[in-house]
């Protein structure tokens, strides 16, 4: 099934086993979903637990916050992350303060999933990655499945987690299939990457879309240039899991971290940093980063390309790790 | 016809009745040419869309000239616009060239924001249109910032704010009227109700479904036009940016027109109505209605059908000049990003520097 498909899957089961758990957010009822992930679902619960919101993010991720503490589980869908530094002041500053600042006499188990992604030609204002902004407040937990099954897993474990959690989809996995365990019982942990790809010579250290074209990427590095390639999906930013980073790392001597974002105090540099703390005798040379060019990105089809962290520009970061050109 | 109160007494302001604005016959065959152009050139832009020639979002609005036309012609020279991301009639509206509208939905160098923008983010400068912005509401604060600086530069113009029956229910609406009303600057928000924020009707979204009525929160007069109806939407138009000019007076005008096309082209628009209720909108078109007075004005077939053949010829023009314009220079990735003197302080961070990565590629054409 589609990674569409399978997040619908992990909604519809969780509703089904929990009746607490609810849906808020713009055009998830009548409209069936902006990008369709809740497709059906307003038919099937009904519009008390399928609530079709106005544009008004602040407003309905605070109401998410505030039925979060009674004990629901809303599951508030922001149509793109983009959208949700309009509610920024209800994430960061009220979600992720609760447990911690009422001292844990409160708790706030919150979901909201929106994707990131660029690659549509939707320019500057709606091209955007912030993974980074949000997985390093302290008091959110932030994941961003790259596969169906994760899809399913990791948004099961954010609602039945009772933190707040962000799930960062992509707009263009959406449309990606990939085997999903059927079992409504099957949760992803949160915090703990995956190996998608075992190899050898150097670790691409990723996670959503970056995941899969550093898979790409590793294909064409050893069909052309004879280079194993281990590919660490994080699938959790916050919890971050170094320690399977650092073993695969350990075995490859090299790291190259990719991400969708922007690479300046970004994801790739919290892991540069982890990597040489926790690596620092392993490595045979600097740990590089690919992300996106750091400009609010452009319209035009070609600007947007050479913007984006392309599967050459993988490949020539683990080349330059070991000592050679493209 | 959309469904249209009568105005409501203002809630503040105007004593004296100012003197109606009716549009002369040349006015109005030249409004009507504008009407015309707007909606060939929206129909060609799905074309061209569906030709993959046009990427990302694009929005339509084929259905609401009336209510684009007719307020820019309220618009001095000198007044500024600023508007959601439904924007090509409007720069059409202000004279814009067909050319650079069409040259930036292509992405190319010649487009009104140089193929950076595209179809949301059409501006032109020159013509006080400070433009088209992406984010539901985030234009409001901006406009109402545009109102303050004329305000403090002494300026006697006017601002007017776009913005769809969506975004009044955003907290951005309701701190801009706030503060317009409290500063009294010289803005008037148009908000363009055409009945659907997306796939959402009005009063699915809005517990005031009669959105003017918002204005008195802040006593700030606001009026509800039936935005399909060119000479009613310029005369409140233009009563409306009189008394933002010379008296400071802010306003909100709800012009309630539809739109045919979906929320954008990507939405085929009839999952949330239906054929008929379209159909029924269709028999209300607005440039029919200025087509028949044109016609009791006395105007032939004849010239009518030059009129559209004109705007055939432009629009055709227009994706013309637009597939003959150059793409933007890659090397060119970051122009306009930092003002001038910038690429010194990034100097030390650049790739190719001393300590500079290898793959962060980020300075492009930056501003030197």
């Amino acid at each position: 099934m589609t990674y569409r498909e399978a997040l619908r899957l992990a909604l519809r089961e969780e509703m089904a086993r929990d009746e607490r758990v609810f849906i808020m957010g713009e055009e998830v009822g009548v409209f069936d979903g902006a990008y369709k992930v809740t497709a059906g679902l307003m038919q099937e619960f009904g519009e008390d637990r399928v609530r079709d919101t106005p544009i008004a993010e602040e407003g309905f991720v605070g109401a998410g916050v505030g039925a979060a503490m009674l004990g629901e589980r809303p599951v508030v869908e922001i149509m793109t992350i983009n959208f949700l530094l309009v509610a920024m002041d209800q994430v960061v500053n009220h979600a992720a303060k609760i447990g911690a600042m009422f001292g844990g006499e409160v708790r706030c188990p919150l979901v909201i999933r929106t994707p990131n992604g660029a690659g549509n030609q939707l320019t500057a204002q709606h091209s955007q990655s912030f993974d980074q902004w949000f997985a390093s407040t302290p008091g959110l937990k932030v994941v961003s499945p790259a596969t169906p099954a994760d899809a399913k897993g990791l948004l099961k474990a954010a609602i039945r987690d009772d933190d707040p959690v962000l799930v960062i989809e992509n707009l263009p996995i959406y449309k990606q299939r990939g085997e999903v365990p059927l079992d409504p019982e099957f949760v992803v942990p949160i915090g703990r990457a995956q190996v998608l790809r075992p190899g050898t010579d150097v670790t691409l250290v990723t996670h959503s879309y970056a995941t899969v074209r550093a898979l790409a990427a590793a294909e064409q590095l050893a069909e052309q240039h004879g280079v194993s390639a281990e590919v660490v999906d994080l699938r959790s930013l916050r919890p971050l899991d170094v320690e399977t980073v650092a073993a695969s790392v350990a075995k490859t001597n090299r790291a190259v971290c990719v991400e969708e974002g922007w690479p300046t105090y970004g994801v790739t540099a919290e892991l540069a940093a982890r990597i040489q703390h926790a690596c620092f005798d392993a490595l045979d040379a600097p740990v590089e980063r690919v992300g996106m060019a750091e400009v609010p990105l452009p319209y035009a089809k070609n600007l947007e390309l050479a913007a984006m962290p392309s599967e050459e520009r993988i490949m020539g970061a683990a080349l330059a790790t070991l000592g050679r050109t493209p | 016809m959309s469904p249209v109160a009568a105005a409501p007494a203002p809630t503040s302001a105007a004593e004296d009745t100012p003197p109606v604005a009716q549009l002369t016959l040349d006015q109005r065959r030249e409004l009507y040419e504008t009407m015309v152009l707007s909606r060939v050139f929206e129909t060609e832009a799905e074309r061209q869309y569906k030709a993959a020639r046009i990427g990302g979002y694009c929005h339509l609005s084929s259905g609401q000239e009336a209510t684009t036309v007719g307020v820019v012609h309220a618009l001095q020279p000198d007044d500024l616009l600023v508007t959601g991301y439904r924007s090509h009639g409007f720069a059409l509206a202000r004279g814009t060239s067909p050319e650079a509208v069409m040259a930036e939905l292509f992405g190319r160098e010649d487009g009104c924001a140089h193929g950076r923008g595209g179809s949301m983010h059409i501006l032109d400068v020159a013509r006080g249109y400070y433009g088209g912005w992406g984010i539901v509401a985030g234009q409001l604060p901006v406009a109402t910032g545009l109102a303050l600086a004329l305000v403090r530069q002494g300026k006697p113009q006017a601002v007017v704010c776009e913005l769809g029956d969506g975004a009044v229910n955003m907290g951005a609406w309701h701190e801009s009227l706030n503060l317009a009303a409290l500063w009294k600057l010289p803005i008037v928000f148009l908000v363009v109700n055409n009945e659907y924020g997306m796939g959402t009707a009005v009063a699915r979204a809005s517990a005031e479904p009669e959105l003017w009525k918002r204005a008195s929160a802040h006593r700030m007069h606001g009026e509800r036009v039936d935005g399909d109806d060119l000479d009613a939407v310029y005369e409140a138009a233009d009563r409306l940016l009189r008394a933002a000019r010379e008296e400071r007076t802010p306003a909100v005008l709800e012009a309630v027109t539809y739109r045919y096309r979906g929320h954008s082209v990507a939405d085929a628009g009839l999952a949330y109505r239906t054929k008929d209720e379209i159909a029924e909108h269709q028999v209300h078109d607005p440039l029919r209605r200025v087509r028949t007075q044109l016609r009791e004005a006395g105007i032939g077939e004849a010239e009518l059908e030059a009129i559209d053949a004109r705007a055939d010829e432009r629009v055709a023009a227009a994706v013309e000049f637009a597939a003959a314009s150059a793409e933007p220079s890659v090397g060119q990735l970051a122009v306009g990003m930092h003002a001038g003197g910038s690429a010194e302080q990034f100097a030390r961070m650049r790739p190719g520097s001393a300590f500079g990565e290898l793959a962060l590629t980020f300075d492009a054409g930056l501003g030197s």
